[in-house]
């Protein structure tokens, strides 16, 4: 196995080139965090972004930042805090769920379009990517998007490329628009409320003008203790205190909720984000669903009937963790019917190399979709060069 | 004059229209079809009016499956498809051609669920814009994007075109409060991307549609996110006695880490025009206007608005104008919100909408204003500042050839010098007509191919809305090259 390390787009393209001319395909790697999610996939070479790195242009006043793919993340979360900007979307960090090692890097962020608990607020990782360089499968370099917020002009590859898992092209180059980090930051935990009050008490949250950014629930199984339901808000240091008392009194029919601050509420935020709660038991496959936030409790409710599970809520309710034991389908069906039932859908974020050839780990598409999405993987890399089964079964 | 090309009707069709229409005729009632010459007329253009051509037929379906149907029968016939919402495109996205039959969403205009708990509205896909903040504000919610034209547009239309407005820079556009759309394809098979729940699963189609111009399917349902209203919203005015500090403000607001809801500019000309004919009370002594808008409650308005009032008084401002009640803060924004209609009172204009970086803004409006000068037409600069989207008003006069075409050339050349400082040819009102030749100039062949190569996997044959967005000489040299790689 040869793992090709192009040290810029120009050679990544020619390589690409090469590759397709010699039917050769290859799995895409940035730091190989996250190289255990997708269909289990037999590729012949490995095309690492590590060498295309560098930030290629941050510009506080705009709030926007381009990055080489295989930029560390942290490296440039490091750079937008010296001018106190963040990405939008607070980004997941798989390696505590996954328990892989290396550098998450920006690059991969976006095929996977991996968000975190601010993504209700603020957006997913491709809500705010303005633009990307990428080599597409005929071994081009192409462009699509660019360094402004508003851009309409021609066709959103850019959206494409975010969640496309490496599918659609060897990413070059990624911009976003970015926000000023808060001064201050603070939670609001309510203790003790059963899942349906705990989403209720999320959703009702969400509902005022009290900006949260995040809203989680923690189950007693999470927690060892009571549950609690989590709201974090933002701001300058009055206006954090001020949203803090008005959530605290909207919400007064569900408790009096604690406050917490510094390191406590960053953990608690770091823990969500990152799913740590369901990484162990390490050998229990991990599902994630998104749904309808009120639909949430009662999903759960119906996959408790039929697996051993243990779960938490981010996203209002909306996305819900569940870790299963990795018995025969890992509870595939019984978690995607119950996701369908409620108009949503799972994806296997966590499983052994033989469960990802057992089951789907994205979910199945309707006919006229699947149809779609084959032509757009055509359209991009007609050799079938990146990734190839890794979203989908190769043709 | 630079005329835009719009393909000339094929015979073959133009021999078949009474056997077209009737034929559609079997698929929807009389009054959703229009057929007659007189009635065809007002389907001739959008509110990019300098291009007009009668359609063959005009349908309004009432339901996604009639438009499944009809979408169907002309994908078999062979006969082009211009998708519509209310024709308020200033680009030219929905105007037909003589051998296209035009199919408008209209028709449906019914808000069909409002689920607040979880935020989101379902619609028909011909709902006004505004018709959605106006049914969910008496219980507090809105829809973000904001259109000027938002009175009269359509969901459809804004998501063909990932409408933004005034208030994106802390909302984003359309393609951020979506969540899920029903989409009938060319073959007339109906397909439902997303719903009610965020990040839909696999490739993401419904950021592919939002901004595809009628290019891939029709639309028909959506799935907006609905949002909960700011407490409060206070915009304060300043005055500048040199456009170019007007500028540099605004990035020193961005860079101090405070994001208002919006931040609008407005040059001499435009401030003239706008007091003219609003009265706002605008200083008419000043060189440039910023109008920059917060939100939330009493307390935190005046936190952020003292910190912003700190920075322009770092920048010279010669007006300070801060809003102390609901009346005042209207009439701040009374002269901006009529700035189009004021403008075309006094001259015909076209409204260009390229996005500059903002570091590039005064550079930009500098060159602006030479461009102009160089073709001896008026410009009235009047955008959205905060996003680096501009909306320079061309003046001239629609009845005089010559300067019409001045006004063009001007306004491409504008639009050449926003894609040359890092920017792009169109912020939010789409390509079109209007902008198609000029795409070589933002992207390369490469780049266009491959939007096209997205664009043939739902339109192989190029039959829905055929003549936008792509240069006509790409495509003829994209068929060649994909008859020889067959």
């Amino acid at each position: 196995m040869t793992i090709h390390k192009p040290a810029s787009e120009e050679e990544a393209a020619s390589l690409v080139a090469d590759l397709a001319a010699s039917g050769t395909s290859v799995r895409i790697k940035g730091g190989g965090t996250r190289s255990s999610i997708g269909r289990a996939i037999e590729t012949g070479d490995v095309l690492s972004s590590e060498a295309v790195s560098g930030i290629s242009l941050y510009e506080p006043g705009e709030m926007v930042i381009s990055a080489k793919a295989g930029m560390p993340l942290a490296d440039i979360e490091k750079a937008l805090s010296d001018s106190a900007q963040m990405l939008t979307f607070e980004p997941m960090d798989h390696r505590a769920l996954l328990g892989t090692e290396g550098e998450p890097t920006i690059g991969a962020v976006v095929a996977g379009n991996v968000s975190g608990p601010r993504r209700i607020f603020a957006g997913a990782a491709r809500d705010s990517l303005i633009g990307v360089r990428f080599v597409n499968g005929k071994g081009e370099i192409v462009k699509n998007g660019g360094r402004v917020m508003k851009n309409v002009t021609g066709l959103d590859l850019v959206k494409l490329q975010a969640g496309a898992w490496g599918t659609l092209g060897f990413l070059t180059e990624v911009t976003f628009k970015l926000l000023p980090t808060p001064q201050e930051s603070a939670t609001l935990v309510f203790s003790g409320l059963d899942n349906e009050k705990g989403v209720q008490a999320l959703c009702a949250a969400a509902g005022t003008p009290f900006e949260a950014t995040g809203l989680a629930h923690l189950p007693a199984l999470i927690t060892g203790s009571d549950a609690q339901t989590v709201m974090r808000v933002e701001g300058f240091a009055e206006q954090v205190d001020y949203r803090l008392n008005q959530l605290s009194d909207a919400l007064s029919e569900y408790g009096s909720p604690e406050r917490l601050r510094g390191e406590d509420h960053k953990a608690l935020w770091r823990n969500i984000r990152d799913a740590t709660f369901i990484a162990e038991p390490r050998d229990r496959a991990v599902w994630r669903l998104s749904v309808r936030p009120t639909s949430a409790p009662n999903v759960v409710e119906v996959i408790k009937q039929a697996v051993d599970c243990r779960y938490f809520f981010d996203w209002c309710g909306g996305l819900i963790w569940i870790s299963v034991p990795e018995d025969d389908d890992a509870g595939e069906e019984t978690v995607r019917n119950a996701a369908n039932a409620a108009d949503g859908y799972a994806t296997l974020v966590r499983g052994s190399e033989p469960l990802r050839r057992r089951v789907s780990v994205f979910e199945p598409e309707p006919a006229p979709l699947d149809r779609l999405s084959a032509g757009i993987k055509q359209g991009f890399d007609p050799k079938n060069v990146f990734n190839p089964g890794l979203m989908a079964a190769a043709e | 004059m630079s005329e835009i090309e719009i393909p000339k009707p094929d015979p073959a069709i133009m021999a078949r229209r009474s056997e077209i229409v009737s034929g559609l005729a079997k698929l929807v009632p009389d009054e959703c079809l229009i057929s007659s010459e007189r009635e065809l007329v007002p389907y001739e253009t959008d509110a990019f009016t300098a291009y007009r051509r009668v359609p063959l037929a005009v349908v309004l379906p009432r339901t996604t499956e009639e438009t499944a149907a009809v979408m169907k029968f002309c994908a078999d016939a062979g006969v082009p498809v211009v998708p519509r919402g209310a024709g308020t495109s200033l680009a030219g996205g929905a105007i037909p051609q003589e051998d296209a039959v035009v199919i408008g969403v209209t028709k449906m205009n019914r808000i069909l669920d409002v689920d607040y708990k979880n935020r989101t509205a379902r619609v028909q896909s011909g709902v006004t814009n505004l018709s959605i903040s106006d049914n969910v504000g008496a219980d507090g919610f809105f829809y973000a994007p904001d259109p000027s034209s938002q009175l009269a547009c359509t969901i459809a239309g804004n998501i063909g075109m990932n409408s933004g407005g005034a208030h994106c820079l802390k909302y984003g556009v359309t393609t951020n409060n979506l969540l899920g759309v029903t989409v009938v394809l060319l073959d007339g098979s109906i397909v439902q991307i997303g719903g009610d729940h965020l990040d839909a699963p696999g490739y993401d189609f419904l950021g592919l549609f939002c901004g595809s111009e009628g290019q891939l399917g029709i639309v028909t349902e959506a799935t907006v996110r609905i949002l909960a209203k700011a407490e409060g919203a206070r915009p304060v005015l300043f005055g500048f006695n040199n456009s170019e500090v007007a500028g540099a403000c605004v990035a020193d607001i961005i860079a101090a880490g405070i994001v208002p809801v919006a931040i609008e500019y407005m040059d001499k000309e435009a401030i003239h025009i706008c007091e003219a004919f609003a009265k706002a009370g605008y200083p008419l002594d000043v060189e440039a206007l910023l109008i920059v808008e917060v939100e939330g409650s009493d307390d935190e308005m005046d936190a952020m608005l003292s910190q912003i009032i700190e920075i322009a008084k770092k920048h010279d401002v010669a007006t300070i104008r801060e809003s102390q009640s609901a009346m005042e803060a209207a009439a701040i924004w009374k002269g901006r919100k009529s700035a189009f209609g004021a403008t075309g009172r006094i001259a015909d204009y076209i409204c260009m909408d390229g996005t500059v970086p903002l570091s590039q803004l005064d550079y930009v409006l500098k060159k602006t204003y030479e461009i102009i000068d160089g073709y001896g037409l008026r410009v009235a600069n009047v955008f959205h500042a905060g996003d680096g989207n501009m909306h320079p008003l061309i003046l001239h006069n629609v009845n005089d050839p010559k300067e019409s075409e001045k006004a063009q050339l001007a306004g491409d050349d504008i639009l050449r010098l926003c894609v040359d400082v890092g920017g792009c040819l169109t912020g939010e009102h789409g390509v079109g007509i209007e902008k198609r030749d000029l795409m070589l100039h933002q992207f390369n062949e490469t780049d266009l191919r491959q939007q096209m190569a997205v664009r043939e996997v739902f339109d192989p044959d190029w039959i829905l809305n055929p003549a936008k967005v792509f240069p006509l000489e790409v495509r003829e040299t994209s068929s060649q090259s994909s008859q020889e790689a067959a």
